[in-house]
């Protein structure tokens, strides 16, 4: 008996069993279904989360007050308050004159309820330095932001995120207009252009005032939250990390790295760590949905060997009509192979359509969402599937090829 | 000689009992013959019938095919032999129903060499000398007893075997039926096919021109047939 025969007995008893063949491949078409969805969505979800990023432009260093730790979150990020970073700091960063530094940006946040006539909106406000445009990659639409005189004169001005705009103005023009912030009034000189959000932050939701009015008017503090350095070339990070580590530890006195009170990290580097958290989720979820198929493939099991069961009579003509013990093995295994197989490209083209249609549904939702159809999922469901009908279909064959041809043919 | 069986024994062991159901048993037959093994049940004869058939094999003694010792074949061997010297038919037919007459009758050809299109041709060829052209693509169960012996007869030709083994082949079918394929066995033994049926009943025995009775295992008589059934005489029966 050849392959062919195989192959075209399995596609017959397949569709001569409607239902139960249904049945039997149902396990694995979910199972091989999932694998694929989570490939396609965790490769996209990559994608976007490290298209965020890269927004920033991968030459971006960041420097935040602290103890480091070279692989854990900043303690900020746990909402404990550290002073150490100072105004001076970042001026003394820009005093260096490195040629590979382009430029640098104070920051410091807040938020609070602003609102124009009957609108209101909860805002996070930014202070930063006139440089902000330059380092953030971020574009003023109308008006203008603020200068490098009135950041340093405590100007009571305000540069609006689009979304800020759009939603306390409308079709007005908000340019001129006076808004409250902690209770002081700032006139609206700028509005900046959409740039979408990412995980890490909004541009278009926040309001941006010249950081010595936000920390003397409306926060009273004399220290940063953080500041950026935007480097000319990548290769020049690592020097300008070098360079700014030094300057800090002078004017915080620190002599031992160990005592350290701030944390440089470059975007670059922050891509790293995202991809590899990426990396681990997306094998985590592939090994979930993997069990599925592992359900499903003793599913199987569970069939042939009744389709064994049912069919012994079957087996016991067929061994008296010459087939051979090994024959049998391979008809029972190619039928195995054949539903897995076909099972797993169902669940392929599903899982690819079911991604395909999630992406058309996030796009709409406004994100940039790509769909990517992941080839190693592809060629990993269906050697996966056949693998299955490889493992789960041996028990029953061997089962079906040990049967006396006598017995089995008296078996009612 | 195309079968030599010399003081064949065979045993079946169930934990420390052993039952002793071929006590020695010594025949001939040779090609072109149509030979009846009869006994009532519980005598042998269907143990005889599989251990010639190379559906089982034996504890002792010695089995001889066409002069060749296959006393101790390997299971693929048998598996190999019930495949190109050998073709059974059934009692109960033993078609599968969920295959086409043609696909029941192409059966054997898939495990012997050959192309798709070549088995199909020698199928539809010998399901046409069983007057069964019209049923290639019915299931088995839509077809009267008769005709799905007459299809268990062509599959069991196909391979063009060296014996035809029939196990009560009437015994499943009314007198009518049972006459058809009893003509037929007799007009393919004319045509020179050995045939050899196992049978209890003397009637149906007496439709060969030898009889080997086998009583508790043991060869009670081996006598040529003197007034032979002709199923043929029995024409306005079969139709």
């Amino acid at each position: 008996m050849d392959f062919h025969d195989s192959i075209i007995a399995a596609v017959q008893m397949i569709v001569r069993n409607k239902t139960q063949s249904f049945l039997t491949m149902l396990g694995i078409v979910i199972g091989i279904m999932a694998v694929i969805i989570v490939m396609s969505l965790g490769a996209s979800a990559q994608e976007f989360i490290l298209g965020q990023i890269k927004n920033y432009g991968s030459n971006m260093v960041a420097i935040v007050p602290g103890v480091p730790d070279s692989s854990g979150a900043p303690a900020a990020a746990f909402g404990i308050v550290t002073t150490s970073l100072k105004n001076r700091d970042a001026e003394s960063v820009i005093n260096s004159n490195n040629p590979s530094i382009e430029g640098v940006s104070m920051y410091v946040r807040g938020s609070d309820l602003v609102n124009w006539q009957d609108n209101t909106m909860s805002v996070t406000f930014y202070g930063t330095t006139a440089s902000y445009p330059q380092i953030e990659n971020s574009v003023v639409e109308k008006g203008r932001f603020f200068s490098v005189d009135e950041e340093s004169s405590n100007a009571m001005v305000v540069v609006l995120g689009s979304k800020v705009a759009t939603e306390l103005f409308g079709d007005d023009n908000p340019l001129g207009q006076k808004i409250k912030i902690r209770k002081s009034n700032f006139t609206i000189i700028g509005v900046l252009k959409s740039k979408g959000g990412n995980f890490i932050q909004n541009q278009d939701e926040e309001i941006f005032v010249p950081i010595k009015t936000a920390q003397n008017v409306l926060l009273g503090i004399n220290y940063l939250d953080f500041m950026r350095i935007r480097v000319d070339k990548t290769e020049n990070i690592d020097k300008v990390k070098d360079e700014v580590t030094s300057i800090l530890r002078e004017n915080h006195n620190i002599d031992n790295p160990s005592d350290d009170d701030f944390m440089i990290r470059s975007v670059a580097q922050a891509l790293e760590m995202i991809s590899s958290i990426t990396d681990i989720l997306k094998f985590f979820l592939v090994a979930v949905s993997a069990i599925s198929l592992l359900v499903g493939g003793f599913g199987i099991m569970n069939i042939m060997l009744a389709i064994v069961q049912e069919r012994i009579k079957e087996i016991g003509l067929r061994k008296a009509l010459g087939a051979t013990s090994s024959e049998i093995v391979w008809q029972f295994l190619i039928e195995t192979m054949t539903i897995t197989f076909i099972s797993g490209v169902i669940g392929i083209i599903l899982g690819i359509s079911i991604s395909f249609v999630a992406a058309q549904i996030i796009n709409a939702l406004g994100y940039q969402w790509t769909f990517i159809v992941s080839y190693d999922g592809i060629i990993i469901g269906c050697v996966v599937s056949l693998c299955i009908g490889l493992i789960f279909g041996i028990v029953p064959a061997l089962r079906a090829s040990k049967l006396n041809p006598i017995e089995a043919l008296r078996h009612e | 000689m195309l079968i030599s069986v010399k003081n064949l024994k065979k045993e079946f062991k169930e934990g420390d009992l052993t039952t002793e159901v071929l006590k020695g048993i010594s025949f001939d037959i040779k090609k072109g013959e149509f030979v009846s093994i009869m006994g009532p049940s519980g005598s042998g004869k269907s143990t005889l019938m599989h251990i010639l058939g190379f559906l089982d094999k034996l504890s002792f003694g010695k089995y001889f095919f066409e002069d060749n010792d296959v006393s101790n074949l390997s299971d693929f061997e048998l598996a190999k032999m019930r495949n190109q010297k050998v073709g059974f038919v059934f009692q109960s037919f033993n078609l599968l129903n969920r295959m086409t007459v043609l696909e029941n009758v192409t059966l054997p050809l898939i495990y012997s060499k050959g192309f798709k299109g070549e088995r199909e041709e020698r199928a539809k060829e010998i399901l046409d000398q069983m007057n069964l052209s019209h049923r290639l693509n019915y299931l088995p169960n839509s077809i009267s007893g008769g005709e799905k012996q007459r299809v268990a007869i062509a599959r069991a030709l196909v391979n063009k075997p060296e014996v035809i083994f029939a196990d009560e082949p009437t015994g499943n079918l009314d007198s009518k039926s049972g006459f058809q394929v009893m003509k037929i066995l007799q007009e393919l033994n004319d045509r020179g096919n050995t045939i050899i049926l196992v049978t209890h009943e003397r009637i149906t025995a007496e439709y060969a021109s030898r009889i080997i009775t086998i009583k508790d295992g043991l060869l009670l008589d081996d006598s040529p047939v003197i007034k032979r059934q002709i199923a043929a005489e029995n024409q306005e029966l079969i139709k």
